[in-house]
């Protein structure tokens, strides 16, 4: 039996709390979502239990830390079908992730005269490595535009796709518009090209449907403290035949077999990329959240995300002079619009006087908004333990602005 | 001694008035009023050079020295930051550089609402006092090399 989805706030601790004494609204979880009690208390009990150095120890706390992090990793595989757990990569986040992608595939694959694409939808973590990697290796950057409904032009992707393209790299969600990619189709038009696909997946993989098989995507990226866990602490997944052939991203300690003044051999996958102390705390933290949402019946929890997100969209339009930007065919947890003649900073701060968290400004996508010709958004976005009580408070929320601001 | 209250005491007539505000919503509408009743700015000093750097929002401003006063108009596309502008406005314009060097704004947190507002990068708050304090060193510089 699954649990409610109606009960989950109840395990959000830091909801239950006022702000300008008010009830907190939380509406900013493409940011950031808060974390369950089963989280926290995991870190505490890692902490005052059994933390040590991973590894290489051989004493009885390093041996649990070290099966509790190694546990994480094989919970994440399975919670992405990934062929096996060495391909399960630990990073910061979603960033590192892609960054490390960048530089070690890009070294090993990407030459002069070479090129990359990513897309307009990007966040600046899916854009910005991949523009700096072509200019050290003096690869051309291609980016594919996104239509009215902000949608990918998929022909102008199949257009660009030629001999020189070394990868492409899209996000399965936009975090700005809420857009979610076709990955399966796209993925399909690069590898017919012979070309392998990055997959910003920080919006998607808490929201629906996280399978790296059905994707066929080479590599999935993505962070923990948008899914329930905690900050910090991000995965990247990759198809074996790359990550083998990629070289590392950062050395140090555990990436390492041979030392010699002379001659450094590399450790198997997936050490060879996680240099350094990993953050062993908050991995395990990780496994407490897909534990977590695993306690749900994940196609239910997506339909709850969907019902929502549609009510809320449609009660937004209801309000005179407010617009929705993008109307794509498939949308996740994100409502972005405007309110005419009100800044969208007002906005934010003003409904943060009523106890409404939202975010506002360009959302580290500056590309999409040159293209919409606007300076920012506001942007409410959800998750799991969000209800149509918190929308109707955003909604509630803006009505009140605009009567105050318009008077 | 010029006529000019101190900006001690503007501040504290300022603390005052907010003071009288029972919310948020409250103080935020009287802030909102007061950079809506803010002088206009003339549109054509709306240039990218007096833009302030660090605002989620558009901020300009114009400031000249006159006789070692620092003396400015300037404005934003933000209601609230307007607002905060026409504090800045209210304490700051017209006053001794020398002055407006020495300003503490650490009565911000005072207002109420501020200490919110104060801490929060994206309404450029701080680069605005960065810029406006420039200015007075600037006026000052000017004033002792004359």
């Amino acid at each position: 039996m699954s649990k409610d989805i109606l009960s989950a706030r109840t395990d959000f601790p830091i909801l239950n709390q006022t702000v300008n004494d008010l009830p907190l609204v939380y509406l900013d979880n493409a940011a950031t979502t808060q974390k369950p009690q089963s989280v926290i208390d995991v870190i505490n009990h890692y902490y005052t239990t059994f933390n040590a150095n991973i590894h290489r120890g051989n004493h009885t706390l390093a041996v649990q830390a070290t099966q509790a992090y190694e546990n994480v990793r094989k919970k994440v595989a399975t919670y992405l079908n990934a062929e096996s757990a060495d391909q399960i990569i630990f990073t910061r986040g979603t960033t590192e992730s892609i960054n490390l992608v960048a530089y070690s595939f890009g070294q090993a694959f990407v030459k002069e005269g070479d090129e990359v694409i990513a897309s307009q939808l990007e966040h600046h973590s899916n854009y910005v490595p991949w523009e700096l990697m072509c200019q050290r290796q003096g690869a051309h950057f291609r980016v594919i535009p996104f239509d009215q409904n902000g949608e990918l032009d998929l022909q102008a992707f199949h257009a660009m796709l030629n001999e020189k393209t070394r990868l492409v790299a899209v996000n399965h969600v936009s975090n700005s518009l809420g857009t979610v990619n076709p990955i399966e189709e796209i993925v399909q038009i690069a590898h017919e090209a012979n070309v392998p696909v990055l997959v910003d997946g920080a919006q998607a993989v808490q929201h629906m449907s996280h399978d790296v098989k059905v994707l066929d995507a080479d590599f999935y990226a993505f962070s923990g403290h948008k899914m329930y866990a905690p900050m910090g602490v991000g995965v990247l997944y990759g198809k074996r035949k790359w990550l083998e052939e990629m070289p590392p991203f950062q050395s140090g300690g555990e990436m390492i077999d041979e030392v010699t003044p002379t001659k450094v051999t590399f450790n198997a996958l997936p050490y060879k990329f996680e240099a350094g102390t990993p953050n062993v705390a908050d991995v395990i933290g990780l496994g407490a959240a897909i534990d977590y949402i695993n306690q749900f019946d994940f196609a239910q929890l997506q339909a709850y995300e969907d019902a929502l997100l549609d009510y809320g969209l449609n009660l937004l339009r209801t309000i005179p002079g407010l617009k929705v930007y993008g109307n794509p065919k498939h949308r996740s947890a994100i409502l972005p619009f405007n309110v005419e003649g009100i800044q969208h900073y007002d906005l934010g701060i003003l409904l943060d006087a009523k106890g409404i968290a939202v975010r506002t400004g360009q959302h580290c996508t500056q590309p999409i908004m040159d293209a919409l010709h606007i300076a920012g958004t506001v942007r409410a976005s959800l998750a799991l333990y969000n209800t149509h009580e918190d929308l109707d408070a955003l909604a509630h929320g803006i009505e009140r602005v605009i009567r105050m601001i318009k008077r | 001694m010029s006529e000019k209250e101190t900006i001690k005491e503007i501040e504290q007539n300022l603390i005052d008035d907010f003071a009288l505000l029972d919310n948020w919503e409250e103080k935020y509408e009287y802030l909102i009023e007061m950079g809506q009743a803010l002088p206009e700015m003339d549109p054509a000093l709306k240039t990218d050079d007096r833009l302030v750097q660090g605002c989620q929002s558009s901020v300009w401003f114009d400031i000249n020295c006159k006789d070692g006063n620092l003396v400015f108009t300037a404005d934003s596309d933000s209601l609230i930051v307007k607002g905060m502008v026409a504090v800045l406005n209210e304490i700051l314009n017209g006053q001794p550089a020398e002055d407006v060097l020495q300003a503490d704004m650490s009565f911000f947190d005072t207002l109420g609402l501020w200490q919110h507002i104060s801490s929060q990068r994206s309404n450029g708050l701080t680069s605005m006092m960065g810029h406006i304090k420039q200015a007075a060193a600037d006026c000052l510089g000017k004033q002792t090399t004359e």
